[in-house]
């Protein structure tokens, strides 16, 4: 039962082809296999948020994936998030907003602001801290965080429409 | 916090996932989302030899309506009871329970068929599917059913359904052009099991209660309707009277127990209070419910 | 008097000029974009993973362990128990000399005779993989014999108690009585009283990261290399050379990126100690992560404590007199090296600190629990004392129709009255709560908060505003642990040195958890130096590389290190003057340096380039002036020597509104007015701050530890130990005052623990104020749901 079984999956565009047990999770897979430490465990329970990472552009759990699960999809973590600059925006307003102390909730956070603000418009306060609210800080006050993603969102939605009001 | 080893295996077909299943060595279990199973796994709370893997069966995706019925296949995600249009017109109660439902990275992966099956008694869509009086779509190597939700809640993670079924679908009885829904519940923090939830469902006709439909979570061993309650409501205008009514029935309806530090009598007094705001909400549709949409 | 202290802040014109600005941190970058280097993330060649039984009960002798089984399966290379360690490391006692009195059992890596808290580690399983060893720790059997367990602070008092460690005779720790003044006759002279008995939740500081250490033991150098994720990689080099025999220079430590700390990750674990030996025993990299589960199990505690207290005020609302009876629930032994009674001791000493009365008595209690241990959390102690005070503070207040900050006006220790000694001893140098308490209200509008609750509560909804004077200790000197013979440092050391090309390295013995120590360090070199912030490097967190020091507990990072910094700065500076006058023929006082450059005195006349004297320095001293030697590294070590600590002050502000049906509590606003003496970055101090108010605002409504009457944690989960999360916290909103300590040039306090210490008292009172139209209160925190609707007579 320990026996290893073939998986394979896009991570961050590449292809990657590994043997690995079935109840190595998804985090493990990242962490370990792939050496991509970008995806941090905090709870290993899906109640912390410290380990998202998007699969097939959906944001997800990866400590509640088995790698197995993910055969043949696409991942994408902070490390390929980053290095396609997709996020570059939002990297610069956490970091001008001391939006990070300690950096373990960070990578995912930014994946978190990455899917909400890929959906447009201007989220007040309520509704990014809403949307926060199953990532674990014990650092920041989270308001810098949400500071970091309403800038980004106004200035995105400036960039999109010049001449439009947030809302 | 490792699981325990298992074998692995994904399911190509319904048939396939079912043969596998009933030819299993040892125990066995389903992972679609995983949401709620991965996290059990990981504490070894439970350690199945077998996980057969269901969430890519094209039976089980989609949302369609089939006359006045809206079919929701089981593997669709939490997240989409926010965003499909077709959620959003024909079973607004779902769309407005969602928000509450875990996390945003949760909804995106747990499905319908999952958390149906689970049953967990905080869980807000097993619930709502009895407010919904949805019936459940379930395959099984003797063939396809259909059983009600009302009725399919036999205990504590208790269900209708027999070893080796799946739940393919559920059916939901369209959005009427009368009525009206409201969602909400009391949790500690945004996300959190809810300490009390409810939601309801009722037909209105000049402002009189034709049928009206309540259910809660986290209020006894499974979710609850509250028929006492109901009664209390039915035939008549929601008002002050007869809300105050449905709130002292509600002790013949729910079966709240203690729990942490909350106690069985704390759960009652908040299902009552959580009860008498939802109808005040229903009566005032102006006040953020969920109509139908044109 | 330096430049650096009399420039004024964030000045255009001097360049260079970074202390008191906001500016970003440079090494949040790589924790940005996913290349943070944490000990959970790093793998050695060879390395095995360790997992551990532990005991199901929180009191039992262990009569037989049964590891056969369990070694024959795939991957397992170690399974030691107790005996097996005990053979390499000598056993530690949590006790301090200037806690006299002071008890605790001497504790070995894992147990050998019994256990004494649910959870206890009590076999190692070394394998080569986390989920091997765990499958392994599953196969061990343990056969234990059940004792009377200790689960609760009243009945661990009393005499008929069972006794959980029968050598020390009792189940009391250590005990403390402080008396000043005459208590007796302030309360006789009363004309008003309060007395409340209080509870806190015991709490568990649930860093994202959670505890873990790789220990790679060398055998063919008898050197032990340890990657550990720790505030303090100074003292476990001084430990783990002590009680394992190693030599003190054959032990490294580094303390790379680490995912939160908070106090937590400075003391003693077993399992830390156990991987040691393990690593020692097999010769080959061991790593140990807890999980979250076991993070809950085994993570210190904190702040479990019961208080009775009173407070003695005149007619005209001058307080007379307090006394204080704090009983706190440790575990079964204290602490090391730091030990569990340090918390007791500051919550007696602390009560009523800003306050100007004399008459005071404190009893202190310290009681052994079959719980895990306890231990120094962030602000120590210090939100018990605030609460308990600022509580009682609005008792009297509301018993004489007075306003809060009214009677807080009242009695604050004011602005002559400094230097100032409590009457529990402790010496303030200088304080602004006048200034604070003048600020606050401007910052809330309070005016307008109390119109706008008297015209809810017309509508029945029901609004508080509560507000909290607090004190902080920051900037310990060896008054803290050293007097009591522990090897803790209180001082720091700074190497700086100029580049080849002109670049600066430093390096310190503080650390970086992302408080931003290697930012302010690099601020303060720069400025010091007259050179670009970027150009800057600063170095942390290895016992083989920076030089030996306290590291960073009880907020001592910016005003000890700092100033370490800040000297160490200084003196490159002048040898940098030196060579540079050698070469032009100049005298060193004549020159300063700005923007890289060495330039006349007063002047932007540019002489020649830092990375001039650099070259010159290093590959062509043989054109040098004869009897030239450049001394581009400069050493220095601060030691604090003024005040016993430089306290700091402030006042929060707390805006909640009550659902008096549900018991539930929404934070509306959270304010406060904070003096941390000098600000090196306020960008960075606003979020340290605002990360301790959540803190304390999770501990106001959320946190504790929940167990059973057979010593079992009930609540150890991250579904059930309720953190603060961001959608039920709110804005907080920061004001500034300064008062700069004179103890060092640089002039600053700390700031981490400010947060922490006065936002559940606000809290508190703010709920308290909201209930005022039902006669009740609420003494307990978490102010849970149940326990408000308990209070306001439902359910």
């Amino acid at each position: 039962m320990t026996e290893r079984v073939p998986v394979s999956m896009k991570v961050n565009g590449e292809t990657v082809e590994r043997f690995v047990e079935p109840r190595m999770t998804l985090a493990d897979f990242l962490r370990e296999e792939l050496e991509l430490t970008g995806t941090h465990t905090g709870c290993e329970m899906g109640a912390c948020g410290a380990c998202l990472v998007l699969l097939n552009g959906q944001a997800v759990h990866a400590c509640l994936t088995f790698a197995v699960q993910t055969s043949g999809d696409s991942v994408e973590t902070v490390e390929g998030l980053s290095s396609s600059r997709v996020i570059a925006d939002i990297q610069n307003a956490f970091h001008n907003a001391n939006a990070l102390q300690c950096g373990f909730c960070t990578s995912g956070m930014l994946v978190t602001a990455h899917e909400l603000l890929s959906q447009g418009g201007v989220p007040s306060r309520e509704d990014i801290r809403d949307r926060l609210s199953g990532n674990y800080c014990r650092c920041t006050g989270y308001q810098a965080i949400v500071d970091a993603i309403q800038s980004v969102a106004r200035a995105r939605a400036a960039e999109a429409e010049p001449s439009a009001r947030p809302e | 916090m490792k699981a325990r080893a298992f074998r692995y295996v994904r399911a190509a077909s319904l048939d396939d996932a079912l043969s596998a299943y009933a030819g299993a060595d040892g125990e066995c279990s389903y992972i679609a989302g995983g949401q709620s199973l991965v996290p059990a796994l990981a504490l070894r709370l439970q350690a199945p030899d077998l996980l057969i893997d269901i969430s890519r069966l094209p039976e089980m995706t989609g949302i369609s309506l089939e006359g006045d019925t809206l079919r929701v296949g089981a593997l669709t995600r939490h997240s989409e009871m926010l965003s499909s249009p077709e959620i959003a017109r024909h079973a607004p109660l779902l769309k407005a329970a969602a928000p509450f439902v875990a996390h945003p990275a949760i909804r995106n992966k747990g499905t319908f068929g999952g958390t149906i099956a689970l049953a967990d008694p905080a869980a807000e869509f097993p619930a709502m599917c009895l407010a919904l009086d949805a019936e459940f779509e379930i395959a099984g190597v003797e063939g396809q059913r259909t059983s009600p939700a009302n009725g399919f809640f036999h205990g504590l993670f208790d269900t209708d359904l027999q070893p080796g079924e799946i739940i393919t679908a559920i059916r939901i009885p369209g959005f009427g052009p009368n009525d009206r829904c409201v969602f909400h519940e009391f949790a500690r923090r945004r996300g959190d099991y809810a300490m009390a939830g409810a939601g309801i469902q009722a037909t209105l006709i000049d402002e009189q209660v034709e049928s009206i439909k309540i259910a809660f979570l986290s209020a006894g061993p499974t979710p609850m309707r509250a028929p006492h309650a109901e009664a209390q409501l039915t035939g008549g205008p929601l008002s002050g009277e007869r809300i105050e009514a449905a709130q002292h029935a509600l002790a013949e309806d729910l079966e709240p127990e203690d729990n942490d530090d909350t106690s069985a009598a704390m759960r009652m007094h908040l299902a009552r209070v959580l009860l008498g705001r939802l109808l005040t909400r229903l009566a005032h549709p102006e006040h953020g419910q969920e109509r139908r949409q044109q | 008097m330096t430049d650096v202290l009399a420039k004024p802040l964030s000045a255009v014109d001097r360049p260079n000029s970074y202390i008191g600005r906001s500016v970003t941190r440079p090494n949040a970058k790589r924790l940005l974009s996913g290349k943070g280097r944490y000990v959970t993330d790093m793998k050695l060649p060879r390395m095995l993973y360790a997992a551990f039984v532990r005991s199901p009960y929180a009191h039992a002798k262990i009569l037989n362990i049964e590891t056969r089984d369990a070694a024959q399966l795939e991957g397992v290379h170690l399974i030691a128990t107790g005996t097996d360690l005990a053979k390499l490391c000598k056993p530690w006692v949590g006790t301090l000399d200037h806690f006299h009195g002071m008890k605790s059992p001497p504790q070995l890596p894992l147990p050998v005779d019994k256990v004494v808290w649910a959870g206890q580690a009590v076999v190692a399983i070394v394998a080569s993989s986390r989920a091997l060893a765990e499958d392994a720790a599953e196969h061990v059997v343990v056969e234990y014999e059940e004792l009377d367990v200790v689960a609760d602070l009243e009945a661990a008092c009393r005499r008929d108690s069972p006794v959980i460690n029968p050598d020390l005779g009792s189940n009391l720790s250590f005990t403390l009585k402080l008396e000043s003044g005459n208590v007796e006759s302030a309360f006789a002279d009363a004309a008003v009283t309060a007395e409340k008995t209080f509870l806190f939740g015991r709490h568990t500081a649930v860093t994202l990261e959670p505890r873990t250490i790789i220990a790679d033991y060398n055998p063919a150098e008898e050197q032990l290399t340890v990657h550990h994720a720790t505030q303090t990689p100074y003292q476990f080099q001084d430990i783990y050379s002590r009680y394992y025999g190693i030599a003190e220079s054959r032990v490294r430590v580094i303390a790379p990126d680490i995912g939160g700390s908070f106090g937590m990750k400075l003391h003693v674990y077993h399992e830390d100690m156990a991987v040691v030996g393990l690593s020692m025993m097999l010769g080959r990299p061991v790593k140990y992560t807890a999980d979250r589960m076991e993070s809950f199990l085994s993570d210190i505690h904190a702040r479990d404590h019961r208080v009775t207290a009173s407070l003695a005020a005149d007619a005209d609302g001058n307080l007379l007199g307090m006394r204080v009876d704090d009983a706190t629930a440790i575990g079964a032994f204290s602490s090391f090296p730091r030990t569990s009674v340090v918390e007791g001791n500051q919550v007696v000493r602390l009560m009523g600190a800003p306050y100007r009365f004399r008459n005071y008595r404190g009893d202190l209690k310290v009681v052994f629990q079959n719980k895990v241990q306890t231990s120094q959390y962030r602000a120590v102690g210090h939100p018990i004392a605030c609460s308990v005070t600022e509580a009682l503070v609005d008792d009297i207040a509301q018993q004489l129709g007075l306003d809060p900050f009214e009677i807080r006006r009242r009695n604050i220790i004011t602005q002559d009255m400094y230097p100032y000694t409590s009457p529990t001893g402790y010496k303030f140098e200088r304080l602004s709560h006048e200034a604070c308490l003048e600020k606050l209200p401007e910052l809330m509008d309070y005016p307008s908060l109390r119109r706008q609750q008297q015209e809810l509560r017309a509508k029945g909804i029901h609004r508080g505003i509560g507000i909290a004077t607090f004190v902080e200790i920051t900037n310990p000197s060896p008054a803290f642990y050293g007097v009591g013979g522990a090897r803790i440092s209180s001082q720091d050391g700074a190497i700086v040195k100029v580049t080849p090309s002109g670049e600066i390295q430093c390096l310190i013995s503080i650390g970086e958890h992302g408080q931003g120590t290697e930012t302010i360090v690099g601020q303060i070199v720069a400025e010091t130096l007259g050179v670009d912030r970027d150009t800057v490097r600063v170095i942390t967190g290895d016992t083989e590389v920076t030089p030996y020091g306290g590291a960073n507990w009880a907020c001592r990072g910016a005003g000890i290190g700092g100033e370490t910094a800040l000297q160490a700065g200084k003196k490159l500076k002048q040898n940098i003057l030196h060579v540079a006058a050698a070469i032009l023929q100049a005298k060193p006082d004549d020159l300063d340096m700005q923007n890289a450059q060495i330039v006349d005195a007063g002047t932007d006349n540019v002489r020649i380039s830092l990375a001039d004297v650099a070259r010159i320095s290093y590959f062509r001293s043989d054109t040098l002036p004869a009897g030239t030697s450049p001394q581009l590294t400069a050493a220095h070590h601060y030691s604090p020597q003024g005040y016993p600590f430089a306290f700091t002050n402030g006042v929060q502000g707390c805006h909640v509104e009550v659902d008096v049906e549900t018991g539930f509590t929404r934070i509306l606003d959270v304010w406060i007015v904070e003096d941390c003496g000098r600000v090196i970055n306020p960008l960075l101090v606003d979020e340290q701050i605002r990360g301790g108010i959540i803190q304390g605002l999770g501990a106001a409504f959320f946190e504790e530890c929940r167990y059973g009457e057979t010593g079992q944690l009930e609540n150890g989960s991250l579904a059930d130990y309720l953190v603060p999360m961001s959608f039920e916290m709110p804005d907080i909103h920061i004001a500034h005052i300064e008062t700069p300590t004179l103890d060092t040039e640089l002039g600053a306090k700390g700031v981490g623990e400010a947060g922490t210490a006065a936002a559940s008292a606000a809290a508190m009172n703010a709920v308290n104020d909201a209930l005022k139209p039902f006669n009740v209160s609420m003494s307990q925190i978490p102010m849970t749901p149940q326990r408000l609707l308990r209070a306001l007579g439902h359910g």
